[in-house]
């Protein structure tokens, strides 16, 4: 009898939370960090790991550094979770599994546009891109971050409340942009998803192409719990990043999402309930 | 080839959607079924919105998977405008229904039976979750339990979801069909635990889960092969299916059908499609036209 009797190597497949010793913290901003651990992780721009808390919880967070031999996340104290791992020190041990997801194309003339905390899921991918333009918008001067890392990159910074930057939201300038650059053929977005969905909508009009890393509850991150899901995609494991033409078949996009009992509810009331 | 009839519900291959994996929208029973499943069972609801255990909920170790998601579930009001019907899905949905008292078992069910799934599976057998009595361990509760289902549930056939974590599942099954059951899942996870030695705890948010995947599957062809004796209703063979192998083993042991759930960890939604060509493949290698053929062939 044959029927594939010889051990595939997916059966082995396991993703137990590794524990591993913060090797540095860097305060990014006023209640931004980035948890610094010394290991290797094969990762692409985009993804992102489960990084568990024993004892608090276990939530996803962009891979936002990534050198030889040492990776990052960069967190914000908003809420339980984070606020917990705010109070972490150097040589405290973390569960990490992963990483997980897809990733942005890595296409030239590209423009970056982040929103808030987002930055820190297209902040390997500015790395990695051919001087693109970034536009990059906070509510106010103490929520940019990483000003510093991409102080040699094309950038246009943006305040909600105009403390630094021009005043105003990174969607207008990045109308601004594709009406006066034509040079842009790709737009790589991560933020807020009403700030998404309006970049989406824009990149429309313009007739460019566009990506965006979408954020929902997870809880396995693999694909298999469902609890993810926008429309028939599965987050963590059909995406975080989705491209125009993917984005424009899921109705929920910039509209509904899932809170953690599976009920469908408007993006206002699901930022309410989960920070 | 495949072809399969589970309480006169027709099946195009016996591989369904254990409860629990996906199945939680209306659109992804809808991937699922594109997927290549002969049928889809539902995230289980009960009489209220739950959010579940925090996480980590789950994850697989060396040798299985082990989950306690602590069945978050929009309720089933909700679901029931969320999925307004469940009988034009160009599928087989089962819909999979617990509550915490007997009577909210059988208000569920009512609800449930509204949406006109091809089937209702009640779960009475989560292993942490707190019901307040171990309905899955008493063969007078689980019959209390069937018939109250049965009563509310009119023509649609029901399915009773056994827990491997108790004396003799045999007792369980045979009082399930006297009460009436149409047909008997088996099995739901086993109970265990995994320990980070580094974190000094248990990894899971709640401790305590249930073990799936290829660690249950010995489990769950013992309960198969000791239902099959004990009661004449079909049997969905659930817990470890992976391979087409597998599905075979179930199905000697006496499975009607199979459910997969953590296959999908190992192999991806496409685990369906995989299994049943292997199926297949093993059935033209064995001269078989029908998996009747073999159906409980382990006991002779």
């Amino acid at each position: 009898m044959q029927l594939s009797n010889k051990p595939e190597t997916e059966i082995c497949r396991t993703d137990i939370p590794q524990m591993l010793e913060i090797s540095d913290v860097v305060q990014e901003g006023k209640s931004q960090k980035s948890f610094f651990f010394r290991r290797p992780m094969e990762c692409r721009p985009g993804q992102f790991i489960m990084v568990w808390l024993p004892g608090v919880d276990e939530k996803p967070m962009a891979v936002s550094y990534w050198r030889k031999n040492e990776f990052a996340f960069t967190s914000q104290a908003i809420g339980r979770f984070t606020n917990a791992l705010d109070n972490l020190k150097k040589n405290d041990k973390l569960g990490i599994r992963g990483p997980y997801g897809n990733s942005f194309s890595l296409k030239d003339d590209a423009c970056v546009v982040a929103g808030g905390i987002g930055i820190s899921s297209v902040s390997t991918l500015i790395g990695k891109l051919k001087n693109p333009l970034v536009i990059y918008g906070a509510r106010s001067r103490q929520h940019l971050i990483y000003l510093k890392r991409f102080s040699g990159k094309n950038m246009i910074l943006a305040t909600d409340d105009g403390s630094y930057g021009r005043k105003g939201f990174t969607t207008g300038i990045l109308d601004e942009a594709l009406s006066s650059n034509s040079k842009i053929k790709v737009v790589y977005t991560c933020g807020p998803e009403i700030m998404m969905k309006k970049v989406f909508d824009i990149c429309k009009l313009h007739d460019i192409e566009c990506e965006a890393s979408v954020e929902r509850m997870m809880k396995c991150s693999f694909g298999i719990c469902g609890a993810c899901m926008v429309n028939d995609r599965i987050v963590c494991a059909d995406g975080p990043v989705f491209n125009a033409s993917q984005l424009s078949k899921l109705s929920e996009f910039g509209r509904f999402a899932r809170i953690k009992t599976g009920r469908k509810v408007t993006l206002k009331e699901y930022h309410g309930l989960h920070r | 080839m495949l072809q399969t009839n589970l309480c006169n519900i027709k099946l195009k291959n016996p591989t369904i959607l254990a409860s629990g994996i996906l199945g939680v929208t209306k659109e992804s029973v809808g991937r699922v079924g594109k997927a290549g499943a002969g049928a889809v069972t539902l995230k289980s609801l009960c009489h209220e919105e739950r959010q579940g255990n925090p996480n980590p909920a789950m994850f697989g170790y060396e040798g299985g998977f082990i989950n306690a998601v602590g069945l978050p579930g929009q309720g089933i009001d909700s679901a029931v405008k969320d999925f307004v019907r469940l009988d034009n899905m160009g599928i087989p949905v089962i819909g999979s229904i617990y509550g915490y008292r007997i009577e909210q078992f059988g208000e569920v069910a009512k609800k449930m039976a509204s949406l006109k799934p091809a089937m209702i599976e009640i779960d009475i057998s989560c292993p942490h979750m707190d019901y307040g009595k171990p309905y899955y361990a008493d063969p007078g509760l689980t019959a209390k339990i069937t018939k109250t289902v049965k009563k509310n549930s009119g023509r649609i056939p029901v399915s009773i979801k056994l827990s491997p974590n108790v004396y003799d599942i045999k007792e369980i099954a045979h009082a399930a069909e006297k009460a009436g059951a149409d047909a008997i899942t088996a099995i739901n996870t086993a109970s265990g635990m995994v320990i980070d030695i580094d974190a000094r705890k248990p990894i899971l948010a709640n401790k305590i889960g249930g073990i799936s995947g290829p660690a249950l599957k010995p489990i769950a062809v013992r309960c198969v092969y000791e239902i099959y004796e004990t009661v004449k209703i079909p049997i969905i063979g659930t817990g470890g299916v992976t391979y087409g192998k597998d599905a075979i083993e179930m199905i000697m042991a006496g499975a009607a059908c199979v459910g997969i759930g953590t296959g999908i960890y190992y192999r991806g939604i496409g685990v369906f499609k995989k299994v049943c060509g292997e199926m297949q493949d093993w059935m033209k290698k064995n001269n078989l036209k029908s998996l009747n053929e073999i159906r409980g062939c382990a006991h002779k």
